[in-house]
């Protein structure tokens, strides 16, 4: 339950940000996420950002299956 | 001429004249056309006909990369062509809304008019009917066409071992229509792919006597037709997910939205049954036409589970891709 | 895209099917969430576990659960007069006592879906003489966004914006589940967004009080069949503890800003879960101040008391006893075109999972 698509912040004005995929763009509430900055990417839930993706545990995350023991 | 339409000009007198000779004539002139008689005479003809109608309704009238008017002349010569027909002619039906803006009828039907000149074929026919305010959503438009059969392509005729062809990118108009309506306020640079293929079909037929089967993905999208094919020729399709081009736009809006791209529609793709021997000589032969340069071999036709699809994913699993019942809708989970 | 496809790759996901058949640990683990049914069907990943390993599916679907007098409710509003209904598409087939949205809105209901409650809000403001109300379902993912619109709705001073509360938080279900006793689960793969939101730490109780180990997950194959082995790890090492697969988007205390929102509008309150029943502290209801947004309290509501189909068995089902294939009605009377109970309408339902992917 819960599609949530992590998408990249463009622009950040007050609680919006405008987000985007591809050429695809739209609004968002980033009031749950004081500090975003542009460049950010974000998992967008129901026209809201609910949390930053971390890119180092990404790649952290991705080492594992080698790692895996 | 008014600025917008009444309901006179449906009444068949003046009006109705009026507004034939200054909207309709201009772009569509010919002299099957210009008779307005109260039947259009064609032909002789000696070879069969293939048949077709279809009525447009769709919403918002305009919409990136097309408008109704184009719409309603493609759809009709692309079932024509998938069918193995050249489309000779077609007829159309307008019934327009009490109050809707004669330059949008224009605009309209300057559309349809330059689709009909792309696909070669002739308005022979027509009908304005107006009704009161409420009584339509605009314009909805029918139209019928006719053709000339020169290949025989059904349903029913794919066969195991055949390759399974697609031309191109799948979902581009029904995400970008759905896009338009703005409901939910996501922006892209997407058109539809909103296109006239019978130039795209004659190539094909050119190139090979052994396409058995060929239909345009309209609504219901790649999923539904796949399954229409493999009940009609009692077969199994297989599918590779990895070779059905998505649009990163389509593919985004269907994540953000929770919708299938398999079951999007389209307006200018196909997918053609044919027998593995020429698909490559197919497939080069799509690719130097404007609307097939996507085209690839998506899958094949076998035996085993008759009647249904199977899509091999990207990771390795199959899943069957089932028929879909009724109209995707966007969720959240 | 960025941070999936990376997650897909089909070389990792083969590794990793292939260290989970190297364990050679036989488990029973129950994916809580209908997104992560979904994601296992999609991705063909019960094809590439070893036979010892069951996968069950949970009550993880908002939909499925919500109870039929809420669907009952929901319809209730729609056939009153001046009334905008906005609602998560997800709702509108999902079959009440003797309608649904969708056939509600066949029969003239304004009735609309929306991407986000912000939408409807907006729908609100530029309808002042209608009622708007939103039928706010889903678990602590979702809630949070209805939240902060009501926040927003308050702020902005929109006095005809309602919402109708039917949230649900999970936790309390995991217990709930366990506590009845009627299966036997080896480990918990816990919802990846919900715990964007709640954090990793919500599930210690859970694994604590019942020795049952909890990894926390994303939706896509890497995820998934990473946090299965880790499962398995721990079950071969007798540990049950919480362990968080999915760094990147998942920090023990969750996201704090969501839940501060959360806490503000809503409060616990008990809740009836379609199949289930009741579970104490298991839902969501309006604190005081947030009251006049209450659609029960707008529209007195009289419902009767659902009565289902006596052979539909999505309860039994979403409490991971029973699957699809044992229902009589199952794939014969009760498809996607005419489904009977919730569990094969919704999309991310288990029967419906079942039935797009996987009928023989």
């Amino acid at each position: 339950m819960c599609l949530a698509l992590p998408e990249k912040i463009i622009k950040i004005k007050g609680d919006t940000a405008v987000v985007r995929t591809g050429t695809l763009e739209h609004d968002i509430n980033i009031s749950f996420l004081p500090g975003s900055k542009t460049g950010d990417y974000v998992l967008v839930h129901a026209g809201f950002a609910i949390q930053k993706i971390d890119e180092e545990e990404a790649k952290r995350t991705l080492k594992l299956v080698e790692e895996l023991q | 001429m008014d600025e917008s339409i009444r309901l006179a000009h449906g009444g068949g007198g003046k009006l109705t004249e009026e507004l034939v000779k200054k909207v309709i004539l201009p772009y569509f002139d010919n002299p099957i056309l210009r008779e307005l008689d109260d039947s259009a005479v064609i032909g002789p003809i000696k070879d069969k006909l293939a048949f077709t109608t279809d009525s447009y309704v769709i919403k918002p009238i305009f919409f990136p990369g097309g408008d109704i008017g184009k719409l309603a002349v493609c759809g009709t010569v692309n079932d024509l062509a998938v069918k193995g027909a050249v489309p000779l002619y077609i007829s159309m039906g307008l019934i327009i809304e009490e109050g809707f803006l004669v330059k949008d009828l224009v605009r309209i039907i300057k559309s349809a008019s330059i689709a009909a000149k792309e696909s070669n074929v002739k308005l022979a026919c027509g009908d304005i009917k107006v009704v009161e305010r409420g009584g339509a959503d605009g314009i909805f438009i029918n139209t019928s066409g006719i053709g000339r059969i020169i290949a025989d392509v059904s349903s029913r005729k794919a066969k195991p071992g055949d390759a399974v062809i697609l031309s191109g990118s799948i979902g581009d108009h029904g995400i970008a229509v759905l896009l338009a309506r703005k409901e939910f306020k996501l922006r892209s640079s997407l058109k539809s792919d909103c296109a006239p293929l019978n130039g795209l079909v004659a190539r094909m037929l050119a190139v090979s006597k052994n396409i058995h089967t060929m239909r345009d993905l309209t609504r219901g999208g790649l999923g539904t037709i796949l399954n229409e094919i493999a009940q009609a020729s009692g077969v199994s399709i297989e599918i590779n997910e990895e070779k059905i081009p998505v649009k990163e736009d389509v593919k985004a809006a269907c994540e953000i939205l929770g919708l299938d791209p398999l079951y999007v529609a389209n307006e200018g793709k196909l997918v053609a049954i044919a027998s593995i021997r020429d698909a490559d000589r197919i497939i080069r032969s799509m690719k130097k036409n404007g609307y097939g340069k996507g085209s690839s071999i998506i899958g094949r036709v076998t035996t085993g589970m008759r009647g249904k699809v199977i899509l091999r994913t990207g990771t390795g699993g199959k899943r069957f891709v089932d028929v879909f019942s009724g109209e995707q809708l966007p969720r959240i989970c | 895209m960025k941070y999936i496809e990376e997650f897909g790759r089909k070389a990792d996901i083969l590794k990793l099917a292939d260290k989970i058949k190297k364990l050679n640990v036989k488990a029973s683990l129950m994916e809580v969430c209908g997104t992560h049914t979904m994601a296992i069907f999609r991705f063909g990943l019960k094809d590439l576990l070893p036979k010892g390993i069951e996968l069950i599916s949970g009550p993880g679907c908002p939909v499925c659960v919500t109870s039929q007098e809420d669907i009952d409710k929901m319809i209730a509003i729609s056939r009153k007069k001046s009334v905008i209904i906005t609602t998560f598409g997800d709702m509108m087939k999902v079959p009440g006592t003797s309608s649904s949205l969708s056939k509600e809105k066949a029969n003239g209901a304004d009735i609309r879906i929306v991407y986000s409650p912000l939408d409807s809000l907006d729908i609100a403001k530029g309808n002042p003489d209608m009622s708007v109300v939103f039928m706010g379902v889903g678990f602590e993912t979702t809630a949070p966004t209805i939240a902060g619109t009501i926040i927003k709705a308050k702020r902005d001073k929109i006095k005809n914006f309602y919402v109708l509360v039917s949230h649900k938080t999970i936790p309390p279900a995991m217990e709930a589940l366990l506590s009845l006793g009627e299966i036997r689960v080896d480990g918990f793969i816990c919802p990846g967004h919900v715990s964007a939101i709640i954090g990793s730490s919500a599930y210690e109780n859970v694994a604590r009080r019942f020795k049952v180990p909890c990894v926390v997950t994303g939706f896509e194959p890497v995820d998934i069949l990473e946090a299965i082995y880790m499962l398995l790890r721990q079950k071969q090492k007798k540990e049950y503890k919480v362990e968080n697969q999915y760094k990147r988007a998942v920090s023990k205390e969750g996201n704090i800003a969501a839940k501060n929102v959360l806490n503000e509008v809503f409060e616990p309150s008990d809740a009836v879960w379609r199949g289930i029943g009741t579970i104490p502290g298991s839902g969501l209801k309006l604190r005081g101040e947030y009251s006049r947004f209450d659609a029960e309290k707008k529209f007195a509501l009289k419902v009767r008391p659902a009565r289902s189909n006596r052979n539909c068995m999505c309860g039994k089902i979403l409490r991971g006893v029973s699957k699809p294939t044992d229902c009589r009605l199952f794939a014969k009377v009760c498809t996607p075109n005419k489904p009977l109970g919730p569990c094969m309408v919704s999309s991310e339902g288990t029967c419906a999972a079942y039935y797009k992917y996987r009928r023989n």
